[in-house]
Protein backbone atom coordinates (compact mmCIF):
# COMPACT_ATOMS: atom_id res chain seq x y z
CA UNK A 1 0.00 0.00 0.00
CA UNK A 2 1.20 3.82 -1.03
CA UNK A 3 1.53 5.43 1.83
CA UNK A 4 3.41 8.56 3.51
CA UNK A 5 5.39 7.67 7.16
CA UNK A 6 7.04 9.48 9.14
CA UNK A 7 10.46 7.13 10.16
CA UNK A 8 13.21 7.46 13.31
CA UNK A 9 16.60 7.39 12.86
CA UNK A 10 17.76 4.26 14.79
CA UNK A 11 21.49 4.54 13.55
CA UNK A 12 23.16 5.75 10.71
CA UNK A 13 26.52 4.23 9.58
CA UNK A 14 29.17 4.84 7.65
CA UNK A 15 30.03 2.15 5.97
CA UNK A 16 32.77 3.16 3.05
CA UNK A 17 34.28 6.69 2.19
CA UNK A 18 30.84 7.57 0.63
CA UNK A 19 28.37 4.33 1.53
CA UNK A 20 26.11 4.86 4.61
CA UNK A 21 23.34 2.11 5.91
CA UNK A 22 20.65 3.67 7.78
CA UNK A 23 18.44 2.01 9.91
CA UNK A 24 14.86 3.27 10.06
CA UNK A 25 12.27 2.56 12.95
CA UNK A 26 8.43 2.69 11.54
CA UNK A 27 6.25 0.71 9.70
CA UNK A 28 7.73 -1.81 6.96
CA UNK A 29 4.66 -4.21 7.23
CA UNK A 30 4.17 -2.65 3.56
CA UNK A 31 7.21 -4.65 2.12
CA UNK A 32 6.02 -7.54 -0.06
CA UNK A 33 9.05 -7.95 -2.49
CA UNK A 34 12.90 -7.12 -1.68
CA UNK A 35 13.56 -4.96 -4.80
CA UNK A 36 10.59 -2.09 -3.65
CA UNK A 37 11.67 1.45 -2.89
CA UNK A 38 10.41 4.51 -1.19
CA UNK A 39 10.60 8.52 -2.10
CA UNK A 40 12.75 10.04 0.39
CA UNK A 41 11.87 13.58 1.31
CA UNK A 42 14.45 15.84 1.52
CA UNK A 43 14.35 19.40 3.44
CA UNK A 44 14.94 22.37 0.90
CA UNK A 45 14.47 19.95 -2.02
CA UNK A 46 11.66 20.03 -4.52
CA UNK A 47 11.22 16.46 -5.51
CA UNK A 48 12.45 13.11 -3.28
CA UNK A 49 14.81 10.64 -3.58
CA UNK A 50 14.14 7.20 -4.46
CA UNK A 51 15.84 4.68 -2.31
CA UNK A 52 15.80 0.58 -2.63
CA UNK A 53 14.90 -1.34 0.73
CA UNK A 54 17.81 -3.16 1.81
CA UNK A 55 15.95 -5.20 4.64
CA UNK A 56 12.74 -4.72 6.82
CA UNK A 57 11.32 -6.08 9.74
CA UNK A 58 7.42 -4.99 10.87
CA UNK A 59 9.07 -2.37 12.80
CA UNK A 60 11.76 -1.08 10.83
CA UNK A 61 13.71 -0.86 7.40
CA UNK A 62 16.97 -0.60 6.60
CA UNK A 63 18.64 1.64 3.37
CA UNK A 64 22.05 1.81 2.38
CA UNK A 65 22.95 4.51 0.15
CA UNK A 66 25.66 6.12 -1.51
CA UNK A 67 26.41 10.00 -1.14
CA UNK A 68 26.24 11.64 -4.69
CA UNK A 69 24.58 15.06 -4.15
CA UNK A 70 23.01 17.12 -2.10
CA UNK A 71 19.72 14.69 -1.20
CA UNK A 72 21.73 11.94 -0.41
CA UNK A 73 24.52 14.12 1.98
CA UNK A 74 21.78 15.71 3.67
CA UNK A 75 20.83 11.75 4.71
CA UNK A 76 24.42 11.23 5.68
CA UNK A 77 24.10 14.46 8.48
CA UNK A 78 21.00 12.24 9.92
CA UNK A 79 21.74 11.64 13.42
CA UNK A 80 19.74 9.14 16.19
CA UNK A 81 15.85 9.88 16.59
CA UNK A 82 15.94 12.45 13.38
CA UNK A 83 12.93 11.68 11.48
CA UNK A 84 12.72 10.66 7.73
CA UNK A 85 9.05 11.40 5.96
CA UNK A 86 9.25 8.70 3.01
CA UNK A 87 6.75 8.02 0.19
CA UNK A 88 6.43 4.19 1.13
CA UNK A 89 4.74 1.08 -0.89
CA UNK A 90 6.48 2.13 -4.39
CA UNK A 91 7.55 -0.54 -6.78
CA UNK A 92 6.87 -4.04 -7.90
CA UNK A 93 10.25 -5.52 -6.94
CA UNK A 94 11.95 -8.70 -7.66
CA UNK A 95 9.71 -12.06 -7.55
CA UNK A 96 11.12 -14.79 -5.76
CA UNK A 97 11.23 -18.53 -7.01
CA UNK A 98 12.90 -21.68 -7.12
CA UNK A 99 14.62 -20.69 -10.08
CA UNK A 100 16.52 -17.05 -9.47
CA UNK A 101 18.87 -18.42 -7.20
CA UNK A 102 21.88 -16.38 -9.08
CA UNK A 103 22.43 -12.50 -7.17
CA UNK A 104 24.28 -10.19 -8.63
CA UNK A 105 25.15 -6.68 -7.41
CA UNK A 106 27.32 -3.68 -8.14
CA UNK A 107 28.24 -1.46 -5.76
CA UNK A 108 25.39 0.63 -4.73
CA UNK A 109 22.94 -1.57 -6.70
CA UNK A 110 24.02 -4.36 -4.02
CA UNK A 111 21.19 -3.41 -1.20
CA UNK A 112 18.04 -4.49 -2.78
CA UNK A 113 19.58 -7.52 -3.29
CA UNK A 114 20.26 -8.56 0.48
CA UNK A 115 16.80 -8.22 1.11
CA UNK A 116 16.35 -10.59 -1.79
CA UNK A 117 19.16 -13.25 -0.25
CA UNK A 118 17.97 -13.16 3.03
CA UNK A 119 14.56 -13.90 1.95
CA UNK A 120 15.39 -16.79 -0.63
CA UNK A 121 17.37 -18.07 2.69
CA UNK A 122 14.41 -17.75 4.76
CA UNK A 123 12.36 -19.90 1.68
CA UNK A 124 15.01 -22.59 2.24
CA UNK A 125 17.21 -21.83 -0.91
CA UNK A 126 21.25 -21.33 -1.27
CA UNK A 127 21.37 -18.92 -3.47
CA UNK A 128 24.86 -17.78 -5.63
CA UNK A 129 26.07 -14.32 -4.89
CA UNK A 130 28.62 -12.61 -7.32
CA UNK A 131 29.41 -8.75 -5.56
CA UNK A 132 31.11 -6.13 -7.69
CA UNK A 133 32.85 -3.42 -6.21
CA UNK A 134 35.45 -0.56 -7.58
CA UNK A 135 38.18 -1.46 -5.26
CA UNK A 136 38.56 -3.22 -1.94
CA UNK A 137 37.93 -0.10 -0.16
CA UNK A 138 34.66 0.34 -1.51
CA UNK A 139 33.34 -3.08 -0.19
CA UNK A 140 30.82 -3.18 1.77
CA UNK A 141 28.10 -6.29 3.58
CA UNK A 142 30.57 -8.97 2.03
CA UNK A 143 30.51 -10.43 6.07
CA UNK A 144 26.31 -9.99 5.69
CA UNK A 145 25.86 -12.13 2.52
CA UNK A 146 28.66 -14.28 3.98
CA UNK A 147 26.14 -15.21 7.26
CA UNK A 148 23.61 -16.04 4.61
CA UNK A 149 25.44 -18.19 1.90
CA UNK A 150 28.58 -19.97 1.29
CA UNK A 151 28.32 -19.29 -2.44
CA UNK A 152 29.46 -16.10 -2.71
CA UNK A 153 32.37 -14.07 -4.95
CA UNK A 154 33.69 -11.03 -5.24
CA UNK A 155 35.02 -8.94 -8.12
CA UNK A 156 37.22 -5.60 -8.21
CA UNK A 157 38.22 -3.46 -11.28
CA UNK A 158 41.18 -3.79 -9.61
CA UNK A 159 41.63 -6.91 -8.35
CA UNK A 160 42.47 -5.39 -4.67
CA UNK A 161 39.56 -8.12 -3.40
CA UNK A 162 38.30 -11.09 -5.30
CA UNK A 163 38.99 -11.28 -8.49
CA UNK A 164 40.11 -8.79 -10.49
CA UNK A 165 37.13 -7.72 -13.55
CA UNK A 166 33.82 -7.58 -13.58
CA UNK A 167 31.05 -9.07 -12.09
CA UNK A 168 30.15 -11.13 -15.38
CA UNK A 169 33.93 -12.38 -15.76
CA UNK A 170 33.09 -14.01 -12.25
CA UNK A 171 30.11 -15.77 -13.88
CA UNK A 172 32.42 -16.98 -16.83
CA UNK A 173 34.75 -18.91 -14.36
CA UNK A 174 32.91 -20.06 -12.06
CA UNK A 175 30.87 -21.40 -14.58
CA UNK A 176 27.08 -19.49 -13.08
CA UNK A 177 25.73 -18.53 -17.19
CA UNK A 178 23.14 -21.21 -16.76
CA UNK A 179 21.51 -19.70 -13.83
CA UNK A 180 18.59 -17.64 -14.22
CA UNK A 181 19.50 -14.00 -11.96
CA UNK A 182 18.05 -11.08 -10.17
CA UNK A 183 20.16 -8.03 -10.70
CA UNK A 184 20.57 -4.13 -9.70
CA UNK A 185 23.74 -2.22 -10.53
CA UNK A 186 24.86 -0.02 -12.94
CA UNK A 187 24.08 0.33 -16.75
CA UNK A 188 27.09 -1.35 -18.30
CA UNK A 189 27.32 -3.92 -15.89
CA UNK A 190 23.25 -4.96 -15.99
CA UNK A 191 24.26 -5.08 -20.20
CA UNK A 192 27.38 -7.22 -19.73
CA UNK A 193 25.32 -9.51 -17.55
CA UNK A 194 22.52 -9.92 -19.75
CA UNK A 195 25.17 -10.58 -22.49
CA UNK A 196 26.85 -13.16 -20.60
CA UNK A 197 24.07 -15.08 -19.10
CA UNK A 198 22.01 -17.76 -21.76
CA UNK A 199 19.21 -17.45 -18.83
CA UNK A 200 16.56 -14.54 -18.63
CA UNK A 201 16.52 -12.56 -15.03
CA UNK A 202 15.06 -9.70 -13.55
CA UNK A 203 16.77 -6.70 -13.46
CA UNK A 204 15.98 -3.51 -11.17
CA UNK A 205 16.61 0.09 -13.36
CA UNK A 206 17.29 3.44 -12.06
CA UNK A 207 15.62 6.10 -13.81
CA UNK A 208 15.03 10.14 -12.72
CA UNK A 209 11.89 10.20 -11.02
CA UNK A 210 9.17 13.16 -10.82
CA UNK A 211 6.17 11.52 -8.69
CA UNK A 212 7.69 8.25 -7.90
CA UNK A 213 4.18 6.73 -8.06
CA UNK A 214 2.85 6.02 -11.59
CA UNK A 215 1.07 9.70 -12.07
CA UNK A 216 3.70 11.74 -14.23
CA UNK A 217 5.24 8.87 -16.36
CA UNK A 218 8.40 11.17 -15.92
CA UNK A 219 10.10 7.62 -15.62
CA UNK A 220 8.17 5.82 -18.13
CA UNK A 221 10.66 3.41 -20.66
CA UNK A 222 9.95 1.90 -24.29
CA UNK A 223 10.04 -2.39 -23.86
CA UNK A 224 8.80 -4.97 -26.37
CA UNK A 225 6.07 -5.39 -24.11
CA UNK A 226 4.98 -1.48 -24.41
CA UNK A 227 6.14 1.42 -22.52
CA UNK A 228 6.56 0.92 -18.14
CA UNK A 229 7.04 3.28 -15.59
CA UNK A 230 10.29 2.16 -13.63
CA UNK A 231 8.61 3.49 -10.38
CA UNK A 232 5.10 1.34 -10.73
CA UNK A 233 5.44 -1.48 -13.14
CA UNK A 234 9.12 -1.64 -12.04
CA UNK A 235 11.95 -1.22 -11.01
CA UNK A 236 12.17 -4.41 -11.76
CA UNK A 237 11.96 -5.74 -15.39
CA UNK A 238 12.51 -8.98 -17.07
CA UNK A 239 16.00 -9.09 -19.32
CA UNK A 240 13.68 -10.43 -22.19
CA UNK A 241 11.53 -7.51 -22.39
CA UNK A 242 14.07 -4.34 -21.98
CA UNK A 243 15.14 -2.47 -25.86
CA UNK A 244 18.98 -1.91 -24.17
CA UNK A 245 18.92 1.32 -26.41
CA UNK A 246 20.82 3.31 -23.77
CA UNK A 247 24.20 3.20 -23.76
CA UNK B 1 -18.47 20.12 1.74
CA UNK B 2 -18.10 24.12 2.47
CA UNK B 3 -20.71 26.34 -0.12
CA UNK B 4 -18.16 29.49 0.46
CA UNK B 5 -15.36 27.54 -1.78
CA UNK B 6 -17.95 26.89 -4.95
CA UNK B 7 -16.66 29.08 -8.10
CA UNK B 8 -18.70 28.50 -11.54
CA UNK B 9 -16.18 27.68 -14.67
CA UNK B 10 -18.76 29.00 -17.64
CA UNK B 11 -21.70 27.74 -16.43
CA UNK B 12 -20.62 24.64 -14.39
CA UNK B 13 -20.60 25.12 -10.36
CA UNK B 14 -17.07 23.20 -8.83
CA UNK B 15 -17.71 22.36 -5.18
CA UNK B 16 -13.93 23.89 -4.82
CA UNK B 17 -11.64 25.83 -7.45
CA UNK B 18 -8.81 23.42 -7.10
CA UNK B 19 -7.91 21.24 -9.88
CA UNK B 20 -5.32 18.83 -10.33
CA UNK B 21 -2.98 20.02 -13.93
CA UNK B 22 -3.11 17.91 -16.82
CA UNK B 23 -0.23 15.64 -16.94
CA UNK B 24 0.61 15.50 -13.36
CA UNK B 25 -2.51 13.19 -12.66
CA UNK B 26 -2.61 10.85 -14.88
CA UNK B 27 -6.41 9.50 -15.40
CA UNK B 28 -6.79 10.31 -11.43
CA UNK B 29 -7.22 7.18 -10.39
CA UNK B 30 -3.61 6.53 -9.19
CA UNK B 31 -4.32 9.00 -6.80
CA UNK B 32 -6.81 7.10 -5.05
CA UNK B 33 -4.76 4.99 -3.43
CA UNK B 34 -3.98 8.43 -1.37
CA UNK B 35 -7.65 9.97 -0.51
CA UNK B 36 -10.84 9.98 -1.94
CA UNK B 37 -10.66 12.29 -5.22
CA UNK B 38 -14.15 13.35 -5.54
CA UNK B 39 -13.28 16.15 -3.04
CA UNK B 40 -11.13 17.81 -5.81
CA UNK B 41 -12.96 20.81 -8.27
CA UNK B 42 -12.36 18.84 -11.32
CA UNK B 43 -9.82 16.48 -13.02
CA UNK B 44 -7.48 18.24 -15.67
CA UNK B 45 -6.34 14.86 -17.63
CA UNK B 46 -3.37 13.64 -19.44
CA UNK B 47 -2.93 15.68 -22.72
CA UNK B 48 -4.61 13.47 -24.88
CA UNK B 49 -3.20 13.25 -29.00
CA UNK B 50 -5.38 11.81 -31.48
CA UNK B 51 -2.68 9.10 -32.10
CA UNK B 52 -0.81 6.98 -29.24
CA UNK B 53 2.47 8.73 -28.30
CA UNK B 54 5.66 7.28 -26.39
CA UNK B 55 7.25 10.43 -25.45
CA UNK B 56 10.53 11.78 -25.24
CA UNK B 57 13.91 9.15 -24.41
CA UNK B 58 15.09 9.44 -20.98
CA UNK B 59 15.77 11.18 -18.70
CA UNK B 60 12.50 13.39 -18.47
CA UNK B 61 13.06 15.27 -15.19
CA UNK B 62 15.23 17.38 -13.73
CA UNK B 63 14.80 18.92 -10.50
CA UNK B 64 15.18 22.51 -9.82
CA UNK B 65 15.32 25.16 -6.62
CA UNK B 66 11.52 24.54 -6.18
CA UNK B 67 10.85 23.18 -9.19
CA UNK B 68 11.18 20.70 -11.74
CA UNK B 69 11.82 20.61 -15.49
CA UNK B 70 9.52 17.75 -17.75
CA UNK B 71 10.07 16.27 -20.66
CA UNK B 72 7.77 13.71 -20.80
CA UNK B 73 6.54 14.59 -24.55
CA UNK B 74 2.66 14.44 -24.20
CA UNK B 75 3.08 10.14 -23.41
CA UNK B 76 -0.41 9.26 -23.91
CA UNK B 77 -2.34 6.36 -25.15
CA UNK B 78 -4.12 8.23 -27.53
CA UNK B 79 -7.79 9.45 -28.20
CA UNK B 80 -9.55 6.31 -28.70
CA UNK B 81 -8.07 4.42 -25.48
CA UNK B 82 -8.32 7.16 -23.39
CA UNK B 83 -12.11 7.42 -24.32
CA UNK B 84 -12.59 3.81 -24.33
CA UNK B 85 -9.98 2.63 -20.99
CA UNK B 86 -9.17 5.51 -19.39
CA UNK B 87 -12.59 7.60 -19.08
CA UNK B 88 -14.34 4.38 -17.97
CA UNK B 89 -11.19 3.73 -15.68
CA UNK B 90 -11.88 7.15 -14.44
CA UNK B 91 -15.55 7.27 -13.94
CA UNK B 92 -15.62 4.43 -11.82
CA UNK B 93 -13.84 5.94 -9.20
CA UNK B 94 -14.59 10.01 -9.71
CA UNK B 95 -18.18 11.02 -9.88
CA UNK B 96 -17.60 14.69 -11.38
CA UNK B 97 -16.99 16.05 -14.83
CA UNK B 98 -13.85 16.64 -15.83
CA UNK B 99 -11.33 19.19 -17.58
CA UNK B 100 -10.04 17.24 -21.13
CA UNK B 101 -6.61 18.28 -22.14
CA UNK B 102 -6.04 18.01 -26.08
CA UNK B 103 -2.98 18.52 -27.83
CA UNK B 104 -2.00 18.46 -31.65
CA UNK B 105 0.63 18.71 -34.45
CA UNK B 106 -1.89 20.22 -36.50
CA UNK B 107 -5.29 21.81 -36.53
CA UNK B 108 -7.02 18.57 -37.72
CA UNK B 109 -6.03 16.84 -34.79
CA UNK B 110 -7.17 19.13 -32.67
CA UNK B 111 -10.51 19.39 -34.11
CA UNK B 112 -10.50 15.12 -34.08
CA UNK B 113 -9.71 14.96 -30.30
CA UNK B 114 -12.34 18.20 -29.50
CA UNK B 115 -14.77 16.05 -31.83
CA UNK B 116 -14.60 12.92 -29.82
CA UNK B 117 -14.02 14.88 -26.64
CA UNK B 118 -17.68 16.79 -27.19
CA UNK B 119 -19.43 13.24 -27.30
CA UNK B 120 -18.56 12.31 -23.48
CA UNK B 121 -20.67 12.97 -20.83
CA UNK B 122 -17.65 12.84 -18.35
CA UNK B 123 -15.93 15.70 -20.25
CA UNK B 124 -17.10 19.21 -18.89
CA UNK B 125 -14.66 21.70 -20.05
CA UNK B 126 -12.40 20.69 -23.42
CA UNK B 127 -8.99 22.49 -22.75
CA UNK B 128 -6.83 22.97 -25.98
CA UNK B 129 -2.88 22.85 -25.29
CA UNK B 130 -1.39 25.05 -27.54
CA UNK B 131 1.71 25.69 -25.51
CA UNK B 132 3.40 22.44 -24.56
CA UNK B 133 7.15 23.01 -25.14
CA UNK B 134 8.32 19.53 -25.14
CA UNK B 135 7.59 18.34 -28.30
CA UNK B 136 9.73 19.69 -31.61
CA UNK B 137 7.10 20.15 -34.34
CA UNK B 138 4.00 20.52 -32.63
CA UNK B 139 2.62 22.64 -29.65
CA UNK B 140 5.22 25.71 -29.51
CA UNK B 141 4.41 27.15 -33.07
CA UNK B 142 0.78 27.15 -32.59
CA UNK B 143 0.74 29.06 -28.82
CA UNK B 144 3.18 31.34 -29.71
CA UNK B 145 1.12 33.52 -32.55
CA UNK B 146 -2.17 34.83 -31.86
CA UNK B 147 -3.17 33.78 -35.78
CA UNK B 148 -2.15 30.05 -35.18
CA UNK B 149 -3.99 30.27 -31.87
CA UNK B 150 -7.00 32.01 -32.95
CA UNK B 151 -7.56 29.30 -35.93
CA UNK B 152 -6.88 26.61 -33.28
CA UNK B 153 -9.44 28.24 -31.44
CA UNK B 154 -12.35 28.85 -34.06
CA UNK B 155 -11.47 24.75 -35.52
CA UNK B 156 -12.08 23.29 -32.40
CA UNK B 157 -15.29 25.69 -31.68
CA UNK B 158 -16.66 24.48 -34.29
CA UNK B 159 -16.94 20.70 -33.76
CA UNK B 160 -18.13 21.33 -30.07
CA UNK B 161 -20.85 23.31 -28.21
CA UNK B 162 -18.60 22.23 -24.89
CA UNK B 163 -16.56 25.41 -23.32
CA UNK B 164 -13.51 25.37 -24.64
CA UNK B 165 -10.38 26.83 -22.64
CA UNK B 166 -7.25 27.38 -24.59
CA UNK B 167 -4.24 26.57 -22.67
CA UNK B 168 -1.35 29.29 -22.73
CA UNK B 169 2.20 29.26 -23.30
CA UNK B 170 4.26 31.64 -20.96
CA UNK B 171 6.97 31.25 -23.60
CA UNK B 172 5.68 34.45 -25.71
CA UNK B 173 6.64 38.11 -25.60
CA UNK B 174 3.11 39.54 -25.75
CA UNK B 175 0.62 36.71 -24.39
CA UNK B 176 -2.02 39.56 -23.63
CA UNK B 177 -2.07 39.58 -27.79
CA UNK B 178 -2.53 35.49 -27.45
CA UNK B 179 -5.06 35.64 -25.20
CA UNK B 180 -7.10 38.32 -26.88
CA UNK B 181 -7.04 36.59 -30.36
CA UNK B 182 -8.36 33.44 -28.47
CA UNK B 183 -10.97 35.45 -27.06
CA UNK B 184 -12.05 37.11 -30.32
CA UNK B 185 -11.61 33.24 -32.27
CA UNK B 186 -14.60 32.52 -29.84
CA UNK B 187 -12.77 30.54 -26.82
CA UNK B 188 -14.48 30.95 -23.76
CA UNK B 189 -12.05 30.75 -21.20
CA UNK B 190 -8.46 31.00 -20.55
CA UNK B 191 -6.20 28.55 -19.09
CA UNK B 192 -2.30 29.78 -17.98
CA UNK B 193 0.35 29.01 -17.78
CA UNK B 194 1.93 26.10 -19.26
CA UNK B 195 5.87 25.39 -18.41
CA UNK B 196 8.54 27.98 -19.12
CA UNK B 197 11.18 26.31 -20.92
CA UNK B 198 14.69 25.47 -19.24
CA UNK B 199 17.41 23.05 -19.28
CA UNK B 200 19.99 21.88 -16.76
CA UNK B 201 23.04 20.76 -17.14
CA UNK B 202 25.28 17.98 -14.98
CA UNK B 203 27.92 19.38 -12.91
CA UNK B 204 30.28 16.15 -12.93
CA UNK B 205 29.55 16.14 -16.85
CA UNK B 206 28.80 19.18 -18.46
CA UNK B 207 26.08 17.30 -20.12
CA UNK B 208 22.20 17.74 -20.57
CA UNK B 209 20.38 16.20 -17.44
CA UNK B 210 17.12 16.21 -19.85
CA UNK B 211 17.28 13.34 -22.86
CA UNK B 212 15.54 16.00 -24.84
CA UNK B 213 18.35 18.79 -23.47
CA UNK B 214 14.98 20.95 -22.85
CA UNK B 215 11.73 20.73 -21.27
CA UNK B 216 9.26 22.28 -19.36
CA UNK B 217 9.96 24.09 -15.96
CA UNK B 218 7.31 24.35 -13.56
CA UNK B 219 6.59 24.20 -9.76
CA UNK B 220 6.60 26.99 -7.16
CA UNK B 221 9.20 28.60 -8.50
CA UNK B 222 7.42 29.96 -11.43
CA UNK B 223 4.26 31.37 -9.37
CA UNK B 224 5.59 34.97 -9.87
CA UNK B 225 5.18 34.79 -13.42
CA UNK B 226 1.93 33.24 -13.55
CA UNK B 227 0.74 35.80 -11.20
CA UNK B 228 1.95 38.53 -13.73
CA UNK B 229 0.62 37.11 -16.86
CA UNK B 230 -2.57 36.08 -15.30
CA UNK B 231 -3.15 39.82 -13.70
CA UNK B 232 -2.10 40.85 -17.41
CA UNK B 233 -4.82 38.60 -19.36
CA UNK B 234 -7.26 39.39 -16.85
CA UNK B 235 -7.12 43.04 -17.63
CA UNK B 236 -7.44 42.38 -21.45
CA UNK B 237 -10.28 39.63 -21.81
CA UNK B 238 -13.67 39.26 -20.44
CA UNK B 239 -13.61 35.38 -20.11
CA UNK B 240 -12.92 33.18 -17.24
CA UNK B 241 -8.91 32.04 -16.17
CA UNK B 242 -8.26 29.15 -14.76
CA UNK B 243 -4.48 30.03 -12.82
CA UNK B 244 -1.79 27.86 -12.95
CA UNK B 245 1.81 27.70 -12.46
CA UNK B 246 3.44 26.81 -8.64
CA UNK B 247 0.43 26.74 -6.81
CA UNK B 248 1.30 24.64 -3.93
CA UNK B 249 -0.49 25.98 -1.23
CA UNK B 250 -4.39 27.16 0.07
CA UNK B 251 -2.27 31.02 0.34
CA UNK B 252 -1.10 30.26 -3.18
CA UNK B 253 -4.94 29.75 -4.78
CA UNK B 254 -6.30 32.75 -2.82
CA UNK B 255 -3.02 34.96 -4.25
CA UNK B 256 -3.72 33.75 -8.20
CA UNK B 257 -7.48 34.50 -7.31
CA UNK B 258 -6.91 37.87 -6.82
CA UNK B 259 -4.87 37.83 -9.69
CA UNK B 260 -7.79 37.16 -11.53
CA UNK B 261 -7.96 33.56 -11.39
CA UNK B 262 -11.51 31.95 -11.10
CA UNK B 263 -10.18 28.38 -10.20
CA UNK B 264 -6.81 27.25 -10.80
CA UNK B 265 -4.67 23.95 -11.37
CA UNK B 266 -1.97 22.64 -9.46
CA UNK B 267 1.12 20.76 -11.19
CA UNK B 268 4.49 19.78 -9.71
CA UNK B 269 3.14 19.86 -6.67
CA UNK B 270 1.53 16.80 -6.76
CA UNK B 271 4.97 14.93 -7.61
CA UNK B 272 6.60 16.18 -4.53
CA UNK B 273 3.62 15.73 -2.46
CA UNK B 274 0.31 13.21 -3.76
CA UNK B 275 -1.28 14.97 -0.57
CA UNK B 276 -0.62 18.16 -2.21
CA UNK B 277 -4.21 18.95 -3.65
CA UNK B 278 -5.92 17.41 -0.60
CA UNK B 279 -4.08 19.37 1.73
CA UNK B 280 -4.94 22.75 -0.08
CA UNK B 281 -8.94 21.73 -0.35
CA UNK B 282 -8.51 21.02 3.59
CA UNK B 283 -6.88 24.20 4.19
CA UNK B 284 -8.77 26.79 2.19
CA UNK B 285 -11.59 26.94 4.81
CA UNK B 286 -9.82 28.47 7.81
CA UNK B 287 -7.84 30.50 5.74
CA UNK B 288 -10.84 32.37 3.88
CA UNK B 289 -12.19 33.03 7.55
CA UNK B 290 -8.62 34.14 8.85
CA UNK B 291 -8.47 36.40 5.53
CA UNK B 292 -12.47 37.37 6.10
CA UNK B 293 -13.34 36.46 2.97
CA UNK B 294 -16.95 35.99 2.61
CA UNK B 295 -17.12 33.27 -0.96
CA UNK B 296 -14.36 32.43 -3.19
CA UNK B 297 -16.00 34.08 -5.86
CA UNK B 298 -15.97 37.79 -3.99
CA UNK B 299 -12.18 37.90 -4.41
CA UNK B 300 -11.75 37.01 -8.15
CA UNK B 301 -9.69 39.58 -9.65
CA UNK B 302 -9.48 41.51 -6.79
CA UNK B 303 -5.83 42.85 -7.08
CA UNK B 304 -7.80 44.96 -10.18
CA UNK B 305 -9.88 46.41 -7.97
C1 LIG C 1 14.18 2.76 -7.85
C2 LIG C 1 15.48 3.37 -7.38
C3 LIG C 1 16.15 2.81 -6.30
C4 LIG C 1 17.35 3.37 -5.85
N1 LIG C 1 17.97 2.80 -4.79
C5 LIG C 1 19.12 3.33 -4.33
C6 LIG C 1 19.77 2.75 -3.20
O1 LIG C 1 19.30 1.77 -2.60
N2 LIG C 1 20.92 3.33 -2.77
C7 LIG C 1 21.45 4.43 -3.40
O2 LIG C 1 22.49 4.92 -2.96
N3 LIG C 1 20.86 4.98 -4.47
C8 LIG C 1 19.70 4.47 -4.95
N4 LIG C 1 19.09 5.05 -6.04
C9 LIG C 1 19.70 6.24 -6.63
C10 LIG C 1 19.31 7.48 -5.80
O3 LIG C 1 17.94 7.74 -5.99
C11 LIG C 1 20.12 8.72 -6.21
O4 LIG C 1 21.47 8.48 -5.97
C12 LIG C 1 19.66 9.93 -5.43
O5 LIG C 1 18.36 10.34 -5.83
C13 LIG C 1 20.62 11.10 -5.60
O6 LIG C 1 20.12 12.23 -4.90
P1 LIG C 1 21.09 13.44 -4.54
O7 LIG C 1 20.25 14.58 -4.11
O8 LIG C 1 22.13 13.01 -3.58
O9 LIG C 1 21.83 13.72 -5.92
P2 LIG C 1 21.61 14.91 -6.95
O10 LIG C 1 22.41 14.59 -8.13
O11 LIG C 1 21.83 16.24 -6.29
O12 LIG C 1 20.07 14.78 -7.30
C14 LIG C 1 19.42 15.64 -8.20
C15 LIG C 1 18.19 14.97 -8.75
O13 LIG C 1 18.54 13.87 -9.60
C16 LIG C 1 17.98 12.67 -9.13
N5 LIG C 1 18.97 11.59 -9.30
C17 LIG C 1 20.33 11.71 -9.25
N6 LIG C 1 20.90 10.51 -9.46
C18 LIG C 1 19.91 9.62 -9.65
C19 LIG C 1 19.86 8.22 -9.91
N7 LIG C 1 20.97 7.48 -10.01
N8 LIG C 1 18.66 7.62 -10.04
C20 LIG C 1 17.53 8.34 -9.95
N9 LIG C 1 17.51 9.67 -9.70
C21 LIG C 1 18.68 10.29 -9.55
C22 LIG C 1 17.66 12.94 -7.68
O14 LIG C 1 16.63 12.09 -7.19
C23 LIG C 1 17.26 14.38 -7.71
O15 LIG C 1 15.94 14.53 -8.16
C24 LIG C 1 17.90 4.51 -6.52
C25 LIG C 1 17.24 5.07 -7.60
C26 LIG C 1 16.04 4.51 -8.06
C27 LIG C 1 15.35 5.13 -9.22
C1 LIG D 1 5.19 16.04 -15.53
C2 LIG D 1 4.34 17.09 -16.20
C3 LIG D 1 3.57 16.76 -17.31
C4 LIG D 1 2.77 17.71 -17.95
N1 LIG D 1 1.99 17.34 -19.00
C5 LIG D 1 1.14 18.25 -19.56
C6 LIG D 1 0.22 17.88 -20.59
O1 LIG D 1 0.16 16.72 -21.01
N2 LIG D 1 -0.59 18.84 -21.14
C7 LIG D 1 -0.56 20.13 -20.67
O2 LIG D 1 -1.33 20.97 -21.17
N3 LIG D 1 0.27 20.52 -19.68
C8 LIG D 1 1.12 19.61 -19.12
N4 LIG D 1 1.95 19.99 -18.08
C9 LIG D 1 1.91 21.40 -17.61
C10 LIG D 1 1.02 21.53 -16.36
O3 LIG D 1 -0.30 21.14 -16.61
C11 LIG D 1 1.05 22.98 -15.83
O4 LIG D 1 0.51 23.84 -16.79
C12 LIG D 1 2.45 23.46 -15.51
O5 LIG D 1 3.20 22.42 -14.94
C13 LIG D 1 2.47 24.65 -14.55
O6 LIG D 1 1.90 24.31 -13.30
P1 LIG D 1 2.78 23.91 -12.00
O7 LIG D 1 3.76 25.02 -11.78
O8 LIG D 1 1.78 23.79 -10.91
O9 LIG D 1 3.46 22.64 -12.33
C14 LIG D 1 2.76 19.05 -17.46
C15 LIG D 1 3.54 19.38 -16.34
C16 LIG D 1 4.32 18.42 -15.69
C17 LIG D 1 5.13 18.82 -14.50
S1 LIG E 1 8.08 9.05 -11.60
FE1 LIG E 1 6.11 9.76 -12.09
S2 LIG E 1 5.39 8.05 -13.24
FE2 LIG E 1 7.25 7.29 -12.47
Amino acid sequence: MKKIEIYKVLSNKQLTKDIYEMVLKGDGSWVTNPGQFINIKVTNKFLRRPISICDWSEASLTIVYKVVGEGTSWLSGLRVNDEVEALVGLGNGFTLDDKHLLLIGGGVGIPPLYGACKQLVKMGYKPTVILGFQSKDDEFYFEKFHELTDKLYVSTNDGSLGLKGFVNDVMVKNDLCDIPYLTCGPLPMLKAIYKTSTQNGQISLEERMGCGFGACMGCSIETKNGYKRICKEGPVLSSEELLWTKD
Amino acid sequence: MDKRLAVTLSGWELDNPVIPASGTYGFGYEFCEFYDINILGSIATKGTTLEPRFGNPTPRIAECEMGMINAVGLQNPGLEKVISEEFPKLQKVFNKKVVANISGFAIEEYVACAKAMDKQDIVGIIEVNISCPNVRHGGMSFGTDPQMAAKVTKAVKEVTSKPVYIKLSPNVTDIVAIAKACEEAGADGISMINTLLGARFDLKTGKPIIHNIMGGFSGPAIKPVALRMVYQVYEAVNIPIIGIGGIASAEDVIEMMYAGATAVQVGAANCADPYACQKIINNLPSLIDKLNIEKLEDIIGRAHR
